[in-house]
């Protein structure tokens, strides 16, 4: 009974946040729905029994969302006094919202521990053998069965990181980088000196 | 299965991929100033992949020998051919870029090695039997097919191309991997054989919509209507060796994908899809010969022109039989040699200063001034028209008798009066180069190994290539027989 509670809970969270996502004029509130639409995708791996999959939503795409804001955080204009105004009269909202997280978290790891639910019928090609965690199963497939693919798609990162360099990376002739050797040369009297001249007696140079 | 044949049959992967990490290495260490000697590198790592699946392809290898990685990559005859299409016109792209970069002095040392990386993704599509094998190597293709278009990055036209590429390009792939899922979670596998076996006993709904959004990410790489929206502003805005890449090696690889996928995966239900392929070939061939008629700058009208031929080639797989695959890959050989005409033609036409021309309008009388490029353009567009003397009009010939044999008569019907349509602006473009007042703005000298790529490919679509059809015929059957047989 609790997993399909829970399931439709999921399910229903996901599409609803995920329609948000779209549907909100501010980009920062599309992306915290973003990050709600991911949370409740990973409760719903929980309990389809891919608690790996379910961890690396979390991780990768929370994390990255969260990699990203510290970028808009840093690269824009933001008034944080004014960020914090809205602070109290937003508090119980947030307050609501970490609440339900909270409980979606319980309710998915009481699910969980209620045992996987049934999606269909899997073929015997797609089963995953029994007594073996699924961290385990997707690791030595990866590096078994699929080892040409994960090569592969190590080639596209690499791709994207030659592309990122050669889209963005730039000699700029206006900087001035520091150049250690001509510092370590400087010496004392080529100098330039402070001195403290007395009135009406000049300085030797 | 056995690794070490794996290994093997992969060779001209891991030629590839230790040729583009060296080169990365030595463009760490040499700079931009290596970048001349990075390309011919780069064009010789990728004549060495050629030679390597050649032998696959003279002899028309097949079955599970040449299956690799529990089926998940082919290389068969089938691959084979389309390997050395796309393994050739990647080479030939690099042998074009240099003079024109250095003219913007963009020539860098990313863009061989962002091509060799490309190709390698394109051989990998080509070479599919597994949804994911299908989706990496077109990511890694498409990944830096958008660096490539935006390689001019200070050009505005150029960082447009890439970015509307990009932005359409994951949107597209999206789609695709949207249909992928739905087909894995109605068939169970991902596996090419697999799929096919889980639906003889017929399609469910899900697995339908699967189709449909695979076909709709598919038609976005190979610009078929009405997802071509794409195309002209990506090749007006990308650099001209760009867009030949983009016009050749890709075609190739999205129409050897959409054939293993097609015939392969979905073989067995082949009504399911036969509607839709027959649409976008109808569409992509009158969208393409309306559009190009109001185009005033020829890279656009090599867009909307290469749209009409992805219609042309369509029609070959709406037949679903051997004779039209074949006839696809007949027509993708012939399409890829005018497209490297055309575009090479495009590049030798140079202002006084040296500026690149592109406006078909200043291009008046060029048969006075360069009467050899102006010859050379004229038959591109009459070859593109699909005028009898030309090898143009054989790809046309031989893929409607193949939509005639499979009785598809209006198809075959209506293909032909809208190449007669389409027949009307490559003409124009003769008419202004040959019987306009000279406007006297293409003076430029052309680089020489320019005028050597453009001899070689007119001489290929001249009449002089009715010669060859015969062998490319068989090779292309060959091909096709492995295709059928991977399953």
């Amino acid at each position: 009974m609790i997993h399909i509670i829970a399931f439709y809970l999921f399910a229903v969270m996901t599409v609803g946040s995920g329609a948000i996502t779209i549907l909100s004029r501010n980009p920062v509130h599309s992306v915290l729905w973003l990050i709600l639409a991911f949370f409740n995708a990973a409760g719903l791996m929980v309990l389809a029994g891919a608690e790996f999959i379910a961890m690396l939503l979390v991780i990768v795409y929370v994390g990255a969302v969260a990699v990203l804001f510290l970028f808009v955080v840093m690269m824009l204009d933001i008034d944080f006094a004014e960020l914090r105004a809205g602070f109290v009269r937003y508090f119980p909202l947030g307050a609501l919202v970490a609440v339900v997280l909270l409980a979606e978290m319980v309710l998915g790891i009481g699910a969980y521990h209620a045992g996987g639910i049934q999606l269909g019928t899997p073929s015997g090609t797609a089963s995953t053998a029994a007594g073996v965690s699924n961290t385990a199963a997707i690791g030595a497939l990866l590096y078994s069965r699929y080892l040409f693919l994960f090569e592969a798609a190590g080639i596209i990162l690499l791709v994207a990181m030659i592309g990122a360099i050669v889209l963005t990376h730039r000699q700029r002739g206006d900087t001035r980088g520091q150049k250690i050797s001509k510092q370590n040369a400087r010496r004392p009297d080529e100098a330039t000196v402070n001195v403290k001249p007395e009135v009406g007696k000049g300085v030797t140079l | 299965m056995d690794w070490s044949q794996s290994l093997r049959l992969i060779a001209p992967e891991e030629t590839l991929s230790i040729a583009g990490l060296v080169l990365l290495l030595v463009a760490a260490w040499g700079g931009d100033k290596a970048s001349r000697l990075i390309s011919i590198l780069s064009v010789a790592a990728l004549v060495a992949a050629m030679a390597l699946v050649a032998p696959a392809l003279c002899g028309g290898a097949m079955g599970p020998d040449t299956s690799a990685f529990f089926g998940q990559f082919h290389a068969d005859a089938f691959s084979s051919f389309a390997k050395i299409l796309i393994y050739g016109s990647a080479a030939i792209t690099l042998v074009l870029a240099p003079s024109y970069f250095e003219r913007f002095n963009s020539m860098r040392a990313e863009y061989p090695i962002l091509v060799i990386f490309a190709s390698i993704g394109m051989g990998m599509m080509v070479s599919a039997g597994d949804l994911l094998t299908l989706y990496i190597g077109l990511e890694m293709m498409s990944l830096a097919s958008y660096v490539l278009a935006a390689f001019l990055r200070n050009d505005g036209r150029s960082a447009e191309a890439g970015l509307k590429y990009f932005v359409l390009g994951a949107l597209a792939s999206g789609i695709l991997l949207f249909g992928m899922s739905l087909t894995y979670g109605f068939t169970g596998s991902t596996s090419f054989p697999l799929i096919n076996a889980a639906l003889a006993n017929g399609l469910p709904t899900g697995a339908l919509f699967g189709i449909v959004f695979m076909l709709i990410g598919l038609a976005f790489k190979i610009s078929a209507v009405p997802l071509h929206m794409w195309t002209p502003d990506v090749y007006e805005g990308a650099p001209t060796p760009v867009t030949t890449f983009f016009a050749t090696a890709p075609k190739v690889a999205g129409f050897g994908l959409l054939m293993r996928v097609l015939l392969d995966a979905f073989g067995g239900q082949s009504a399911a899809w036969q509607q839709i392929i027959v649409f976008i070939a109808l569409a992509s061939i009158v969208v393409g010969a309306l559009g190009a008629i109001g185009q005033t700058n020829i890279k656009r009208l090599m867009a909307y022109s290469s749209i009409n031929n992805v219609g042309f080639i369509l029609v070959g797989l709406a037949t679903t039989t051997q004779a039209g695959a074949t006839g696809m890959l007949v027509y993708l050989t012939i399409y890829v040699a005018m497209s490297v005409a055309g575009f090479t033609a495009i590049l030798m036409l140079k202002d006084a200063d040296g500026n690149y021309v592109e406006e078909i309008a200043k291009l008046a009388g060029l048969s006075r001034t360069r009467p050899g490029l102006a010859l050379a353009l004229a038959m591109v567009m009459f070859s593109l028209a699909g005028i009898p003397p030309l090898l143009g009009f054989w790809g046309k010939f031989v893929v409607f008798q193949a939509a005639v044999q499979a009785d598809m008569l209006a198809l075959a019907a209506i293909g032909i009066a809208a190449s007669v349509i389409g027949a009307f602006y490559y003409l124009k473009v003769v008419k202004v180069l040959y019987f306009d007042e000279p406007a006297d703005v293409v003076t430029g000298e052309s680089d020489v190994w320019h005028k050597i790529i453009l001899v070689f490919s007119c001489l290929f679509i001249s009449p002089f290539g009715y010669l060859l059809t015969g062998w490319l015929g068989a090779n292309a059957e060959k091909a096709t027989t492995a295709l059928l047989a991977a399953l």
